[in-house]
């Protein structure tokens, strides 16, 4: 009995140890974590936007069923382009996590990679500005929304087809999305014409 | 004399990586480049000296019976250390090793120089050990990655070096290579070994 008691005990304290040094450093990395996270979004959303002079972290619309978080870039105060997440289930190395830029005209401003676990090399090269670049300008209407190998307007990668056929997807979503839902609530919230 | 062999054995002779053939699972899934191969091996080094330091020096209060789940209880919170100081302060870092971070927890090398070595020795062999076996697993990931960078993207630290001409071996950043990189270098590691030996 003792010895059990024993081992319970020892364990115990080694426990409450480990809690309380890590309660202790969670908290002040609190901060620091979240201001990193913060610093990524505007990064972000500098990226895929054209020049603005509000703040679109503050300026949320929420969108949809979903509660889609719409982010609003503003210049003299009229919206002139909204940015939002996409995520694709069709990734090669699971979900792929996308920031989409789209002017109010519905053409795309920009398009960034948030998160994605593609091969190196192959399919991560998602990543990469000359992929990335190709959507700016774009509407749902002036192109064939698939890959090339798919018979679309899309450039691939060489040898990886379904990393941006997957990007591919979810931008066509996107816009998709911004016609029948975001400009509809843009405008029926007085915020563009 | 004795602290500098505890040392230098996992640099070469106990290589953890090449010669106990431990921690396969990060070795295997981060080496894909060179840099990811140095900051995993580095993070791992950080959680074996500091939980070889803190098991050494209470190896005499830990029961036997207990000392499984005493020393993952220990290992475990030095990584969600690294895990919360990376992502605060060395934040594209921990982007890069992402997933791979908390595994260092089960990562078989520091629970073996747990069971194996601070358990049964002093603090300053412990520490040299620990930063002798993290140094080892740090060297050999950092090679296998930049073997496997190089060969497979023609580039070493994110850098191109073999020019756009060079036909990359796509292989060797996927899954498949990263074998073929590691039984290559193992036996070339034989290889030196056997004629220092004869």
């Amino acid at each position: 009995m003792k010895s059990i008691a024993k081992l319970a005990v020892t364990l115990t304290v080694i426990c409450a140890v480990a809690a309380l040094l890590l309660s202790y450093v969670h908290k002040i990395t609190l901060k620091p974590i979240a201001y990193q996270r913060q610093q990524e979004k505007i990064r972000a959303l500098k990226q895929v936007l054209p020049p603005y002079d509000n703040q679109p972290t503050k300026d949320v619309l929420k969108v949809g069923k979903e509660n889609l978080e719409v982010y609003l870039a503003k210049k003299g105060g009229k919206v002139v382009a909204v940015a939002f997440r996409m995520v694709s289930h069709k990734g090669y190395g699971g979900d792929i996590e996308i920031l989409m830029g789209v002017g109010i005209d519905g053409k795309i401003t920009g398009v960034e990679i948030l998160s994605m676990m593609e091969t190196p090399g192959l399919g991560a090269r998602i990543v990469e500005p000359a992929f990335k670049k190709q959507f700016v300008g774009k509407t749902l209407k002036n192109v064939k929304w698939a890959v090339k190998k798919d018979g679309g307007d899309i450039d691939q990668i060489t040898g990886a087809t379904i990393s941006p056929r997957a990007v591919t997807e979810a931008v066509h979503r996107g816009l998709e999305l911004f016609e029948k839902t975001i400009r509809p609530k843009l405008r029926s919230e007085g915020l563009c014409s | 004399m004795s602290v500098k062999k505890e040392f230098l054995k996992g640099l070469w002779k106990e290589n953890p990586t090449f010669r106990l053939v431990l921690g396969m699972c990060p070795t295997l899934a981060v080496t894909t480049s060179a840099a990811n191969g140095m900051g995993m091996g580095l993070a791992t080094t950080f959680v074996l000296v500091c939980s070889n330091i803190v098991i050494s020096l209470f190896r005499r209060f830990i029961p036997a019976k207990v000392r499984i789940p005493a020393f993952i209880v220990i290992i475990a919170s030095f990584v969600t250390l690294v895990d919360l100081i990376m992502a605060g302060y060395f934040y594209s870092l921990h982007k890069a090793l992402g997933l791979f971070i908390p595994l260092i927890t089960v990562n078989c090398i520091i629970l073996g120089r747990a069971e194996a070595f601070a358990s049964k020795n002093n603090l300053i062999p412990s520490i040299a050990d620990g930063l002798g076996m993290g140094i080892g697993f740090t060297l050999s990931l950092t090679v296998l990655g930049a073997v496997r960078e190089l060969l497979g993207s023609g580039k070493l630290f994110g850098m191109s070096v073999l020019g756009s001409h060079f036909p990359a071996l796509l292989v060797f950043v996927l899954p498949p290579g990263a074998y073929l990189a590691l039984g290559l270098l193992s036996a070339l590691m034989n290889r030196i070994s056997l004629r220092e030996e004869t």
